[in-house]
């Protein structure tokens, strides 16, 4: 283990800044993939089943 | 039941159904232990202190910006080959998440490159040419989403991926044929890795998450795109209809 406590962890060795700010943004950026993705599958679902139901009608 | 049956959008949909949730788990289980590696075994650096630690996702990502790209031409080129659907389909669901790892390689490395070289940017070869890699991925996206005719559209963005495919030797070769702020290659085919072997191993994990994760979100993506070009035939009505 290299860190003596957590504050120890989230300082990085006076690099906190550049090395959560480059994870925090790959998280985000990962986590909005995800979030729209499964979003627009169930758009594409609904789209799709509304189209269905005007041309049987 | 042969290989090729999953050629078929109608298998292939089905049958990504099923893979997605194991590709899903293991990028999590990966990640976890890539990033367990990442910060709490591997040492810290004699020169760069802690803020190597960005070396973790930098490299991984910056790799799957390079093999997305790859990936996406072989798709292209078959599809415009063999006019299978599904090629076409495979290449556009890849792209946006190969942009979104081109995305992340120039992002760590501009934060990497801040503490290091002192510099956020640099307009050192293999710098510029990644920066080029998302200007395609965007391009490709937009010449997708400009035309509307879809088999137009496939060959034209095909087409524009297979020139571009010129780019990704350049990244890859950028930091040897020029001289370059990037260091050079820490680890090749060719040579021993010049790094301890947690960090290697910690990079080796993550890449793993990382080729997890874009098989689920581009198999979910080509199954969103499946139905929409399906969407007239009998298998896709009767699946709308089971559901509803």
């Amino acid at each position: 283990m290299e860190w003596a406590s957590w504050s120890d962890f989230w300082h990085m060795g006076g690099y906190g800044f550049y090395v959560w700010g480059s994870y925090g943004v790959t998280a985000v950026c990962v986590a909005i993939e995800v979030l729209l993705l499964k979003r627009a599958a169930g758009d594409t679902r609904r789209r799709l089943k509304r189209m269905r139901q005007w041309e049987e009608q | 039941m042969n290989l090729y049956t999953y050629a078929s959008p109608a298998n292939f949909y089905i049958l990504a159904g099923k893979l997605i949730p194991w590709f899903a788990w293991g990028a999590g289980l990966f990640t976890a232990w890539g990033l367990y590696i990442a910060f709490f075994l591997a040492p810290t650096d004699f020169q760069q202190s802690e803020a190597y630690r960005i070396i973790f996702i930098h490299v991984p990502a910056a790799w799957m910006s390079m093999f997305i790209y790859l990936v996406m031409a072989f798709w292209g080129a078959i599809g415009l080959a063999f006019n299978t659907r599904l090629s076409f389909m495979m290449a556009r669901a890849l792209a946006p998440t190969g942009a979104i790892f081109t995305f992340i390689a120039l992002w760590t490395g501009a934060w990497w490159g801040k503490p290091m070289w002192g510099a956020w940017w640099v307009w050192d070869a293999r710098l510029t040419s990644e920066l080029i890699l998302l200007f395609l991925y965007v391009g490709i996206i937009a010449l997708w989403a400009a035309i509307d005719d879809i088999k137009r559209g496939d060959r034209a963005g095909s087409l524009l991926t297979l020139i571009g495919a010129i780019n990704v030797p350049i990244i890859y070769f950028s930091v040897k044929w020029w001289n370059t702020l990037h260091q050079g290659a820490s680890v090749s085919l060719t040579k021993a890795p010049s790094m301890a072997a947690t960090m290697l191993q910690g990079m080796l994990i993550l890449a793993i998450a990382a080729w997890l994760y874009t098989i689920a979100v581009a198999m979910a993506r080509v199954r969103r795109i499946i139905l929409e070009r399906e969407r007239q035939s009998e298998w896709v009505k009767a699946l709308l209809e089971k559901e509803s």
